[in-house]
């Protein structure tokens, strides 16, 4: 059982004119088996919490703590966050030229681990896992990320969630840009994951339709970069139809 | 017309062309001071195979198919006395590569090589320069219709070399010429690896690597003369540069001449900067006489590492260390891997890791 605690989050970048703030005060609770929706119009500040999180040098904690099961998070380097067991799914994974799939797999989960997967069950595991998220095993010799088209990033990042098994994982717009088969694929990816290990997830979205198979427990609204307001699946389905307008007036 | 055997050109180092090589440091080759060894130092790495043949022929038995501006390689061409012919049967599957030894001396040595891809041949060649040389060396490469060609120029010298090259490909109708050419020792390399067509159709990929640091010039001035309808080429050099005295210069030069409709081209430069300090020098350069094109780029980038790819790792729980040097050996891996010999990309990566772990990079 593991709990990531978000409290009191503020965060800016650095800008010409100085620093400017974009979260204003976050405050959150993950716990393992838990799924939170995280929806907010464009822009205020949804992705700016996931990178905060995952410890992103591009911007600065400005207040406020972040802690995994009582650890400070914030006094982490990036690395450290993902061995201690946060996971991001960004919006938009990077490419690494040069770098093939398999040995950032191998490399990454030998870091997580702490030892080097024994290469014959290694094998095994990163087939079965792409074979479940329907992508094809030549992606294993490509270059992370490198010519993937959207989809298919977003699926590479489902696939490092299922073979590094992290406590809680963060979904950053994993489902923008997958075509209906695809929203299931990834979905069912994710919904193995927690099934195998009681993973938290922080599954920040614009639409309701992951959360069909994606169940969430808490849909938090986001806007002009806090949390503005809590409920339960059904508000989801508000948001979906009314938009944000009473919150971003508000 | 070939060489201009009375009056040559002596470069003063403000010309175009040599502008950014380090005159001083080329042994004299440039200016006729150095007392040049014509020799042969390229020999066969094993037996020959079936498929193609080998000898040194008399140098006035072999007429330079292709002209030239650059004084060096006049030099060359009224020096040598013999000159390597490496002919490829017309037809010849050859899946081995053929290999090429360059068993150097310590003298001026200057040599010529001719490599002939008979029509529909499909072979790979690579020539592999190893230890202390000084050489001004001129490569010709010919390929009749539809011949596929890989041309591999390993440049592992050790670090007092000079090294001065034209990589000179003639290609026919339908032909595929692919070239990788990786520059990593020496203490100067000019190397000019330039294109011709002879027949529409035809297609030139050149790929090449450089990576220079302290005390090292390494010079690529790739030209691709677009003189025929409907050919293609691409052009693909990386480099990377670690402390304040590494130099390296790269010129990409593409012309499209007026006849040349149909014309597909792009061309890319990039430079990573491992130190403050180092100097790259990238200049691309497209002219074009014919809109009648398919397609004309070019690109160059020269900047430090990226920030975003080494959090992308580290997010994956990848120490800072390793995912920089997972980043850097990529950036080397990508040209190295079209090499398609594994133990040659082995060689080649462990001799780039040392001089990373050297410049702490
Ligand atoms: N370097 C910067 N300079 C100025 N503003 C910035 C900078 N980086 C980010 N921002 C701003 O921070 C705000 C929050 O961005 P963020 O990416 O977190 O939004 P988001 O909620 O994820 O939006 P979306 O739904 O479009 O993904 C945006 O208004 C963005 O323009
Ligand atoms: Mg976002």
């Amino acid at each position: 059982m593991s709990t990531l605690i978000i409290k009191g989050l503020h965060v800016g970048v650095e800008t010409e004119s100085g620093t400017k703030e974009i979260l204003k005060g976050v405050d959150l609770t993950v716990n393992s088996g838990e799924t939170h929706a995280i929806m907010g119009p464009n822009g205020s500040g949804k992705s700016t919490l996931a990178y905060a999180i995952a410890g992103h040098p591009k911007y600065t904690i400005t207040g406020g703590s972040v802690t995994l099961d009582g650890a400070d998070v914030l006094e982490m380097s990036v690395d450290e966050r993902a061995k201690a067991g946060l996971f991001l799914a960004m919006q938009y994974p990077v490419e690494v030229p040069g770098v093939s799939v398999a040995n950032f797999l191998r490399t990454a989960a030998t870091a997580i681990r702490g030892e080097a997967p024994k290469v014959r069950t290694w094998i095994g595991e990163v087939k079965e896992a792409m074979s479940g998220l329907h992508m094809d095993p030549a992606f294993a010799e490509r270059s992370v990320n490198e010519g993937f088209s959207g989809g298919e990033k977003k699926r590479h990042e489902i696939l490092q969630l299922e073979l590094l098994k992290p406590k809680i994982a963060i979904l950053d717009e994993t489902d923008s840009g997958l075509d209906v088969d695809a929203l299931r694929i990834v979905s069912e990816g994710v919904n193995r994951v927690k099934s195998q290990s009681d993973l938290g997830v922080l599954l920040i979205t614009h639409y309701t339709r992951i959360l069909r198979y994606i169940k969430p427990d808490f849909v938090h609204v986001f806007a002009n970069g806090k949390i503005v307001e809590e409920g339960g699946p059904d508000l989801a389905e508000k948001l979906e139809e009314k938009g944000y307008a009473e919150y971003v007036t508000a | 017309m070939s060489a201009l055997t009375t009056n040559y050109l002596v470069p003063t180092g403000r010309e175009e062309a040599w502008r950014f090589t380090p005159l001083k440091k080329i042994a004299g080759f440039h200016d006729g001071t150095a007392s040049f060894i014509p020799k042969i130092s390229l020999s066969l790495k094993d037996q020959a195979q079936g498929g193609y043949t080998i000898a040194a022929v008399p140098a006035s038995e072999v007429i330079p198919q292709s002209t030239t501006d650059d004084v060096v390689v006049q030099r060359i061409r009224d020096a040598v006395k013999e000159v390597t012919v490496l002919t490829i049967n017309k037809d010849a599957e050859i899946k081995e590569a053929i290999t090429l030894l360059r068993k150097a001396g310590s003298g001026a040595e200057v040599s010529r090589t001719v490599i002939r891809a008979g029509a529909h041949s499909h072979a790979t060649v690579i020539v592999e320069n190893s230890g202390n040389a000084k050489i001004a060396e001129e490569i010709e490469i010919s390929l009749e219709p539809g011949a596929t060609l890989t041309f591999v120029s390993l440049q592992e010298w050790d670090n007092e070399t000079v090294h001065l090259a034209r990589h000179h490909a003639i290609v026919g109708k339908d032909a595929t010429f692919k070239s990788v050419v990786i520059s990593i020792g020496g203490s100067v390399v000019r190397l000019l690896p330039t294109v011709e067509y002879a027949g529409t159709g035809a297609s030139a990929e050149l790929s090449g690597l450089y990576f220079a640091t302290d005390g090292q010039h390494l010079e690529h001035r790739i030209h691709v003369d677009h003189n025929v309808t409907h050919a293609k080429s691409r052009v693909n050099y990386k480099g990377a540069l670690a402390g304040d005295s590494a130099r390296t210069v790269w010129i990409g030069d593409v012309f499209i001449r007026a006849a040349a409709e149909g014309t597909d081209t792009y061309e890319l430069n990039r430079n990573l900067l491992l130190t403050d300090g180092a100097r790259a020098d990238s200049v691309p350069n497209l002219e074009i006489e014919t809109g009648e094109i398919v397609g004309a780029g070019h690109a160059s980038t020269t900047g430090r590492f990226d920030d975003e790819q080494l959090f992308y790792l580290m997010s994956r729980g990848i120490p800072a260390d390793e995912a920089r040097r997972l980043v850097i050996r990529g950036f080397f891996a990508e040209i190295v891997s079209l090499i398609k010999d594994e133990t040659i990309e082995e060689r080649l990566m462990a001799r780039i890791d040392g001089e990373l772990t050297k410049v702490g990079a």
